[in-house]
């Protein structure tokens, strides 16, 4: 049977070895993979100012980003493509509160250039590369339509 | 209870419940909210709401990890706590940050980062609490008599746990490796160091409640944490499927984190074999009941609930839905929750020297609790599904599948009632029983 010794030796053992792996692939991750999916290159001011403005105002706490947040608003990953930027100045810019289809979002009345800010940082979360996320609604296709 | 100094863990308990209270309270408003009912909207935004839920349950949780330290090290290491002033204030100023992060969220004062909302300034003044936290546990195993392995491993776990809380603090401008970060605290949290803080005091609870020899259960406690590691390090690439980083994590995330169930069914089986094994009844009852409880709700909630979403393929729908939230729910409570409510019904007698473990309100306390939050689990997991065939399968707009999913807010409403009955009687119970008393010092 197994002694308390060769229990602990596989739990420090286990324990080293694998957090090694998980270091060397994190820094691979990092230094060489995610600059070129999420095209660090195009990181400028504008995009970043967008970033914490979209932090400070925890936007997150309504809204998924990258799929990640809270589940009361929308997806923002394809935000962009989806809505296009006219839409998106309008719902950050507007200053009387609003509620699209009856669900409140808060009323942020952002100057011009935090709004272009914020749209130039969901530009830019819309052309990194996720792996195929958000899917492609793969059912679509199998609703019948009604024939008219 | 031996040591006067244990005494201090009651005011860390009693802050647990207090914010346990609070922490609900604000998910009856985000339930409420996703019904349409969103009057507060002005006062209380649902991010505000949100922000408050989770970081209150972290503190809540934490404050009960740290009670249960300060009640475990000493009677492991027979030694008193080096200074019970130090504690004291350590336990105030966790609140005061505590009070302060709560009131900072509804004026708009934090980071947009799930879990780790708390503005930089106030992390600082968290290190520093921890840090005096620390000083005091580690201190007092070394000048004790005796280092178990159950309290090396439970001093380990919240080590560890603050020195990954570290990475968290940095910023980035890349919001992928923000993110990446962030599972570094959110994810080896949860599935890592805080399973060891787990597995200690489940050993302790268990060799004080079943009487089964030492040897025989940390030799146990051992495989199970050998096994949360070997898992759940590389497991947290089922983090980094979708947010910006490389494919190779599909693969990896995939085949470790769906080996992370062996931990916790590790602790399930543990429980009860050494429940069956164990030859001493306990007076305390209810407190085994809690124990068991954690042990097999945690298998449910975090290993099989989590493995359900933890495929690449199945996750690519279920990412950041109510799946996601059925699952958050019932593997905090099982796992933490339980855990922390367990070590209260075990230590409160103890340190006031009255024993109310057989007063009713202590069995419904148990019953209604875990009742409410399956049933909880249950509403969460019908919402997931219909949002992810509506929206992600089907591809129906936003508001409309919100609509849809309407009437599973109702259920959940009614579950989180009982849920919550449960939860006030075991406040009210735990206050109950009083303060300390130097009176329930047993005499050496
Ligand atoms: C006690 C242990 C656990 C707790 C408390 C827990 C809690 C959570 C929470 C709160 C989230 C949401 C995090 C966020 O979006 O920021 C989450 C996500 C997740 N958990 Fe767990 N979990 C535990 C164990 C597990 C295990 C053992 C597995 C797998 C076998 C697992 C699989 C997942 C997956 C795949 C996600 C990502 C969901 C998504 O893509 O939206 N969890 N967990
Ligand atoms: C009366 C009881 C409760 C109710 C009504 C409730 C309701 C909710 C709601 C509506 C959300 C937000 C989902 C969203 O983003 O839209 C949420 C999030 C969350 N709650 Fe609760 N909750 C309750 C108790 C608890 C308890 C006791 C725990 C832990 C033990 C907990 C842990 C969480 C977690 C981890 C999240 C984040 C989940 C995620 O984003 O995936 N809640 N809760
Ligand atoms: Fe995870």
């Amino acid at each position: 049977m197994l002694s308390k010794n060769q229990a602990r030796t596989f739990f420090l053992g286990g324990t080293v070895v694998f957090f090694l792996i998980f270091l060397g692939l994190s820094w691979h991750t990092l230094a060489r993979e995610v600059p070129k999916q999420t095209n660090a290159q195009n990181l400028t001011e504008s995009v970043i100012r967008g970033k914490e403005i979209f932090d400070k105002n925890n936007c997150m706490g309504c809204h998924t980003i990258m799929g990640e947040g809270a589940y009361y608003a929308p997806e923002l990953t394809k935000a962009y493509e989806r809505k296009g930027e006219a839409y998106l100045k309008t719902v950050l810019t507007v200053k009387e509160p609003w509620a699209p289809r009856g669900r409140k979002m808060v009323a942020y009345a952002m100057s011009d250039q935090d709004a272009n800010d914020v749209i130039a940082f969901l530009k830019w979360v819309g052309e990194a590369d996720l792996n195929g996320f958000p899917p492609k609604p793969d059912l679509q296709s199998k609703v019948p339509v009604p024939a008219k | 209870m031996k040591y006067k100094s244990q005494q201090i863990a009651w005011w860390f308990f009693a802050l647990s419940g207090v914010l346990l209270l609070l922490q609900i309270t604000y998910g009856f408003i985000m339930a409420f909210a996703h019904l349409g009912y969103d009057g507060l909207h002005d006062l209380i935004p649902f991010n505000a709401a949100t922000a408050t839920h989770k970081n209150l349950l972290v503190v809540w949780i934490l404050s009960g990890f740290m009670g249960a330290a300060y009640f475990i090290i000493p009677d492991e290491a027979e030694h008193e706590l080096i200074s019970v002033p130090l504690a004291k204030l350590q336990f105030w100023s966790l609140a005061i940050v505590g009070v302060v992060a709560v009131i900072g969220f509804h004026l708009n004062w934090w980071e947009g980062r799930k879990f780790l909302e708390i503005p930089r300034p106030l992390d600082y003044l968290v290190v520093v609490n921890v840090l005096l936290f620390l000083y005091i546990i580690i201190m007092t195993l070394w000048k004790g008599k005796k280092r178990t392995t159950t309290s090396l491993v439970l001093t380990m776990g919240l080590l560890f746990a603050a020195l990954l809380y570290l990475p968290g603090m940095i910023w980035f401008d890349n919001q992928t490796m923000d993110s990446f970060f962030r599972w570094w605290v959110v994810h080896l949290w949860v599935e890592g160091v805080w399973e060891l803080i787990m597995g200690g005091i489940l050993a302790y609870l268990l060799i004080k409640l079943t009487g089964v020899d030492r040897e025989v259960i940390e030799k146990w406690l051992y495989v199970i944490v050998g096994l949360t590691f070997i898992s759940g390090i590389l497991g947290t690439g089922h983090h980094y499927y979708y947010i910006g980083t490389p494919k190779y994590w599909l693969m990896i995330g995939g085949i470790f984190s769906a080996m992370e169930p062996l931990a916790f069914l590790g602790m399930a089986l543990f429980a009860l074999a050494m429940y069956r094994k164990g030859e001493k009844r306990h007076p305390n009852q209810i407190a085994l009941n809690w124990t068991l409880g954690t042990a097999i709700i945690s298998f449910v909630g975090a290993g099989l609930l989590g493995v359900a979403h933890t495929l690449p393929a199945v996750n690519m729908y279920t990412h950041g839905t109510f799946v996601t939230a059925m699952h958050g729910h019932l593997a905090f409570w099982g796992a933490y929750g339980m855990l922390v409510l367990g070590m209260i019904t075990y230590a409160t007698p103890l340190m006031t020297g009255r024993k109310l473990y057989t007063a009713p309100g202590a069995s419904y306390a148990f019953w209604l609790s875990n009742i409410g939050m399956i049933g909880m689990t249950t509403a969460f997991a019908a919402a997931g599904v219909t949002q992810v065939y509506l929206e992600r399968k089907v591809g129906m707009d936003f508001i409309d599948t919100q609509q849809a999913m309407e009437v599973h807010f109702l259920v959940l409403i009614a579950a989180a009632t009982l849920f919550t009955v449960g939860i006030v009687m075991f406040v009210l119970n735990f206050f109950k029983y009083g303060k300390p008393t130097d009176e329930a010092l047993e005499r050496a």
